[in-house]
């Protein structure tokens, strides 16, 4: 399993170089985004308006982090659980989504979205958010401040690690549970 | 009557949020390190590493384990020969809880179901009140983060479905989770009761030691197996295979009606932040 060090914008020939096992040190500006803002973000390409960060070769991670204390750009950042997301992303992804940072599953659409768009979808610790947290260097909401912790942030992160969970040859990282074994 | 101020209920409350959200029980932390010890895969063991580390950093830097700081979840005892003066206990668990999320930097998870608006300060808390004996206020919290509780289930079986249908039942639930859950997870499972008793019981049996042993040699003996069937799924750590996908499964038993079986299965991530207090 390769290791890469990867800078944002990603593109065409960064993601297909990837393969699901593949460990990734991120560093450039990347956007939090979950549940609600990914609402707002589908409503406003349905009434036509501009998105508020341009989604070519950019990546989402879906996270809400904690409030930051004082001194810290940012609180704890770790991933939460991607499915929630898998109504809207294939959409994003045809618009030139490169990446989405989570954890969990994925749906077939998201697989497909991202082996037509050549897109991968990266794994963090879930559950490390205080660790995580010192990879990011600087945050800012730039979007749907009234979401509070949902609201969408530009993260500038340095050697963020993540894990390639799905690339976009069709190769999946999660083990496939052993239900013969474990029903005996 | 002993009477405790109601001021005391708020600040005890204020600081065991705080500290559930930075401090990971040593039990959990000397599971990850069994754990860590005992996985052959690489990835499994990294893992650990990084959840240890995690740990030791939130409780040096004060930053919360995770930033899902959860739905604030109380078990209250309330003795039958004791009172809370100068507010009511629901209130004072309330704002005690109100203050804890907002001074210790901690996320407010909490909106509503329709609009999606964030409450802001993370009320209303989730109570739920017993009344015992003696003169004890004894306060059980736990952060309870959203990535776990939606992979966790309620089913009303059918008296026949018996324990081969209960064990299967959680045996597919942990499977079809998967990675969702942030595995190592702990199962907290409600048998009998009614609909809501097994929901409230299976979150109940969460606050046992992840160690320890049921006091039931029978439930005792059912905890262990499903424990050493669950974890042959080899899910891993985050789903990335191995053999801790679960670190200990709590049972809780309540007498049913004769027509029901019912059974609650209450995922837990690894973040098994809890806390208690006895005023």
């Amino acid at each position: 399993m390769a290791e890469h060090h990867l800078k944002t914008p990603l593109t065409d020939a960064d993601i297909e170089k990837l393969k699901s096992g593949d460990v990734v040190l991120l560093t450039g500006t990347i956007y939090t985004g979950r549940d609600a803002a990914h609402k707002r973000l589908v409503d406003s390409l349905d009434k036509g308006e501009a998105l508020p960060f341009d989604l070519k070769g950019a990546l989402i991670y879906y996270v809400g982090p904690s409030p930051a204390p004082p001194g810290r750009p940012i609180g704890s950042a770790g991933p939460t659980t991607s499915y929630r997301m898998d109504t809207y992303a294939p959409r994003l992804h045809d618009l030139g989504l490169k990446g989405t940072i989570g954890k969990g599953k994925r749906s077939q659409e998201v697989k497909d979205a991202m082996a037509r768009n050549k897109a991968a979808y990266f794994g963090a610790t879930g559950g490390a958010g205080a660790l995580l947290s010192q990879r990011i260097k600087a945050a800012k909401v730039i979007a749907y401040d009234d979401l509070g912790p949902e609201a969408i942030r530009e993260l500038t992160v340095e050697d963020f690690p993540l894990l390639v969970i799905n690339d976009c040859h069709g190769g999946e990282l999660y083990a496939k549970p052993d239900l013969e074994a474990a029903l005996g | 009557m002993r009477t405790i101020p109601a001021q005391t209920v708020i600040d005890k409350v204020a600081a065991m949020c705080i500290e559930a959200n930075r401090e990971l029980p040593e039990d959990i932390l000397k599971k990850f390190k069994d754990s860590q010890a005992a996985e052959t895969s690489p990835a499994a063991k990294e893992i650990f590493r990084q959840l240890i580390e995690n740990a030791a950093l939130s409780r040096e830097s004060g930053l919360p384990l995770c930033q899902d700081c959860g739905l604030a979840v109380f078990f209250v005892e309330m003795g039958e020969d004791v009172r809370v003066e100068g507010k009511g206990l629901r209130e004072a668990i309330n704002e005690g809880m109100v203050k804890g999320y907002k001074e210790g930097y901690l996320r407010k998870s909490s909106c509503d179901p329709f609009a999606r608006t964030n409450t802001g300060d993370n009320s209303p808390a989730i109570i739920h009140f017993d009344i015992v004996p003696g003169d004890q206020l004894k306060i059980s919290m736990m952060a309870k983060g959203g990535g776990s509780e939606n992979m966790s289930r309620v089913m009303m079986f059918p008296p026949a479905a018996g324990w081969k249908g209960l064990r299967e039942f959680i045996i597919n639930r942990v499977a079809e989770a998967g990675p969702n859950p942030c595995p190592p997870i702990l199962l907290g499972i409600g048998i009998g009761g009614n609909f809501e008793l097994a929901a409230i019981n299976s979150k109940k049996a969460l606050l046992r030691e992840v160690d320890d042993v049921h006091p039931d040699p029978e439930i005792a003996k059912l905890e262990k197996e499903l424990l050493a069937d669950v974890n042959k799924l080899g899910i891993g750590p985050m789903g990335l295979g191995g053999q801790s996908t679960c670190l200990g499964v709590k049972i809780l038993v309540a007498p049913c009606h004769l027509a029901s079986l019912p059974l609650a299965v209450n995922v837990q991530c690894h973040s098994a932040r809890h806390k208690e207090v006895v005023l």
